[in-house]
């Protein structure tokens, strides 16, 4: 049916996400970014200011500090949000599980982004678990249209039951685009009026059994509530065997079950709340159905909730995989052996592997931070962390990634088990600007007090590059680009107590492998250094200016072919020639920053005069 | 308005995101529902990118193997990996250099985007040139256009997309129809 294009306008799930929070109300919100929820917050600040609303939108230190803001903000009776990926809620689980008990006053959303698959995550963890552990209901939309939907319901549900909600959208839903028709951001006239009350939003450990008991008959009432309970996909169909789907899975199911002509036949129910399942409508399906298939991502949260497990199959049964995103190749599967309808087509196994693997960009000053201290470190240990720069892993630059801040603590690990062996080794980890203020400063006051040595190099690129260039608390800007305050780098890592800190230039390489050296030397005379490596991110439009002249670079006639360049340094610029047997330079994909001239052990590599052109 | 289901791959960096929200653009103008599925993250330092786009009256964000009605391809070393997503009826259109594409059916074409964005004096202007190209109808695809929407079609939604920014607009314009000419019979 033809749908009026005035009406409607392309957004991304994300995107949605923002408008609804808009439209309903919410005038805190607050985010550390992480794909795939990134978009929420910056599409979110865009808003505010072009519609003129007043609301603070504030990309955070971390996620525990984002979630203790929006929560806040939400006891004054304002609307409140936190959005971040599913690892940062981990990182604000702390709050969260406590903040369930005391509950809200103000509608307070926490959107926790999962990633099955994982297509750029280091884990596949299913918020809905945490949503379980804390209490609290969870909503889970299968289209950036029902997330839109989902955030008024949420507020409703959460300002009805005083409780936080969570909202977790997947990859497939905030990195969905569809058409919806634009919203209408109608005045929301609330003030701030925090009501004192100790009992609650200072409990002792006697009052918050009182709060337990309290969030459990919540719990009962939310199972009973209307407006997200599960609905009949397909209301015609009967039989005595039953699918019941929910997020995208749903979306998934409801498209396939058409496809194979099973949509009269086989009743699909369609979970919107997955935690906690509404009871009636567990025992209306396991006294209708004999059988029943749990389609859903990641872990079988809702399967668990069906408590007679004779009769179903899910994650738990092995009739649905754990592990990885259920695409609609295998939800295919499943239905068409459930079904008993013979096998669909042939299901790919890890069909999105393989293909060109990520680099850093060319120019990347990150690649010379890498090259530079393998210079300084040959035989050393590399703690990593989480950003653009775990790529470094290419050039031989990272040993671990665990998670947000470890490779301090990881560093220090390192030195205290080499020094119980009583071995002596170079220990240089590296973390992004962002991630250092994330997570990386306990753990580099932890170092001092415990004289672990080793060299910490802060990668400060002045921004967080990977999740889209969101303003770091060096970076002194808003979320929505305004001026903000700013912390000095500095400053901050002497005030942590460390004797080294010295900034450098990575693309001077010989001036930086020096200093790295330097660094080396300090941490096994006298503990933790800090390098802090200072270039812009060549990527980052907002630093442009900041960006050195380009060099002409070309590559004489005395390239051996020797390829190490390509494979130690690997600028995707530096192409070896097959046929030729030489490496030659992509002037288009070349930034002209002139740290390869210091790379060829030949010296092939060339700077042409400015004007002159490569002979 | 026909249901159409398209896969554009390529490697981050090449605009495939930013070919299938034209597309997705321009179903809208047409009336029709449009669904899309993007990566982000990791992937776009130089990684393989793919997009989904689903146009009519469809609920899941992702095509299906074999289900796919024409795929663009912007990079050929991605042709290997997402053929699978084509219909054994549909169309790709792919970017590679003269020759350097093998294992095509009828309903296969290249284009060497690449040569031609190379000639143009702009890298970035890849996809145009082969959405260009494909919006042409070009040999071995029989129909006019393949693809759901006409050239013009696209022009609008670029219109539209870029007020303001003529120079960009110019350029734009100027590589699709670059891509174009090098369709016609
Ligand atoms: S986006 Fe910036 S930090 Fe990330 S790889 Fe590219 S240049 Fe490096
Ligand atoms: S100057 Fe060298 S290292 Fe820098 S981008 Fe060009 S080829 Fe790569």
């Amino acid at each position: 049916m033809a749908r009026p294009p005035e009406d409607r306008i392309l957004l991304l799930g994300n995107e949605a996400i923002a408008h609804a929070l808009l439209e309903n109300g919410c005038r805190v919100a607050s985010s550390y970014p992480g794909t795939p929820a990134s978009e929420i917050l910056s599409a979110l600040a865009k808003l505010r200011k072009e519609r003129g609303v007043e609301m603070h939108a504030e990309w955070a230190v971390n996620e525990k500090v984002a979630f203790e803001i929006a929560f806040t903000g939400s006891l004054t009776g304002l609307r409140a949000a936190v959005s971040m990926k599913q690892v940062g809620l981990s990182v604000a689980s702390d709050p969260l599980m406590s903040a369930a008990y005391l509950g809200v006053k103000g509608g307070f959303l926490v959107i926790s982004a999962d990633d099955p698959g994982p297509h750029s995550s280091q884990t596949e963890q299913d918020s809905r678990l945490l949503a379980m552990m804390a209490r609290i209901p969870v909503l889970d939309p299968s289209s950036p249209a029902h997330a839109r939907e989902l955030v008024a319901a949420g507020y409703e549900l959460s300002e009805l039951f005083e409780v936080p909600v969570m909202l977790r959208p997947t990859t497939r839903v905030c990195h969905a685009c569809q058409d919806l028709p634009p919203g209408k951001v109608l005045p929301f006239p609330r003030e701030a009026d925090f009501r004192k009350s100790t009992a609650r939003w200072a409990a002792t450990p006697a009052f918050r059994y009182e709060l337990h008991r309290k969030l459990d008959e919540k719990l009962a009432a939310i199972a009973a509530w209307p407006r997200t309970a599960p609905f009949r996909a397909n209301p015609e169909a009967a039989g005595p065997k039953a699918v019941v789907a929910s997020g995208v899975a749903a979306a998934h199911a409801r498209e396939i079950l058409r496809e194979a002509g099973l949509w009269d036949r086989l009743p699909l129910y369609h979970v919107v709340q997955p935690y906690p399942v509404h009871s009636e409508f567990v025992s209306r399906l396991l006294s209708s159905h004999e059988e029943i298939l749990v389609l859903e991502e990641t872990t079988g949260v809702i399967e668990m909730q069906l408590l007679d497990r004779r009769r179903v199959r899910g994650k738990l049964t092995g009739a649905v995989p754990e592990a990885g995103e259920l695409l609609p190749e295998i939800i295919a599967e499943a239905i068409a052996t459930f079904a008993g309808t013979g096998a669909d087509t042939a299901r790919a196994r890890d069909p999105e592997r393989g293909g060109r693997r990520p680099t850093l960009c060319p120019g990347c000053p990150h690649r010379s931070s890498f090259y530079a201290i393998r210079k300084a470190a040959p035989d050393g240990i590399y703690p990593s962390d989480i950003g653009c720069y775990t790529l470094g892993m290419n050039l031989g630059g990272v040993d671990t990634v665990l998670c947000m801040g470890a490779s301090v603590s990881q560093a220090a690990g390192f030195y205290q088990a080499y020094r119980l062996s009583g071995k002596q080794v170079d220990i240089v980890a590296t973390i992004g600007d962002s991630t250092f203020f994330h997570a990386g400063v306990p753990a580099l006051i932890d170092a001092v007090v415990q004289e672990a040595r080793f060299v910490l190099v802060i990668l400060d690129n002045a921004t967080t590059a990977m999740t889209g260039f969101q303003p770091t608390p060096a970076t002194g800007k808003t979320a929505a680009g305004e001026p903000a305050g700013s912390v000095d780098m500095e400053a901050l890592v002497r005030a942590c107590g460390i004797g080294f800190c010295k900034a450098g230039t990575p693309s001077r390489l010989p001036e930086f492998i020096g200093l790295l050296r330097e660094a080396v030397a300090y941490s096994h005379a006298k503990g933790p250094a800090v390098v802090i490596a200072r270039e812009p991110c060549v990527m980052d439009r907002s630093q442009a200016d900041r960006l050195p002249a380009p060099v002409n670079v070309f590559i004489d006639e005395t390239c051996n072919g020797c390829r190490y360049c390509t494979t130690r340094f690997e600028c995707p610029a530096l192409l070896y020639d097959e046929e030729g047997k030489r490496v030659a330079i992509d002037g288009l994909l070349c930034t002209g920053c002139g740290v390869c001239l210091h790379v060829c052990p030949l010296g092939a590599i060339r700077e042409a005069p400015p004007e002159g052109k490569a002979p | 308005m026909e249901r159409q289901q398209i896969v554009v791959s390529g490697l981050g960096g090449q605009g495939v995101l930013f070919v299938a929200r034209l597309l997705a653009d321009a179903a809208i103008r047409k009336g029709a529902g449009v669904l899309t599925s993007e990566t982000h993250g990791m992937a776009q330092r130089g990684g393989v990118v793919v997009a989904h786009l689903k146009v009519g009256d469809f609920e899941s964000p992702l095509v299906r193997e074999s289900r796919a009605d024409g795929l663009l391809v912007l990079s050929a070393e991605n042709f290997r990996l997402h053929r699978r997503f084509l219909a054994p009826s549909g169309w790709a259109v792919v970017n590679a250099p003269p020759g350097g594409l093998t294992g095509g059916s009828s309903r296969v074409c290249a284009i060497d985007a690449d040569g031609l964005a190379k000639e143009f004096g702009n890298l970035h202007a890849i996809n145009l040139v082969l959405l260009g190209y494909a919006l042409s109808g070009p040999a071995g695809v029989e129909e006019e256009s393949p693809l759901f929407c006409s050239a013009e079609e696209i022009r609008e939604v670029l219109r539209r997309r870029m007020e303001g920014k003529e120079k960009l607009l110019d350029a734009s314009l100027a590589a699709l129809a670059l891509g174009m000419k090098h369709g016609k019979r």
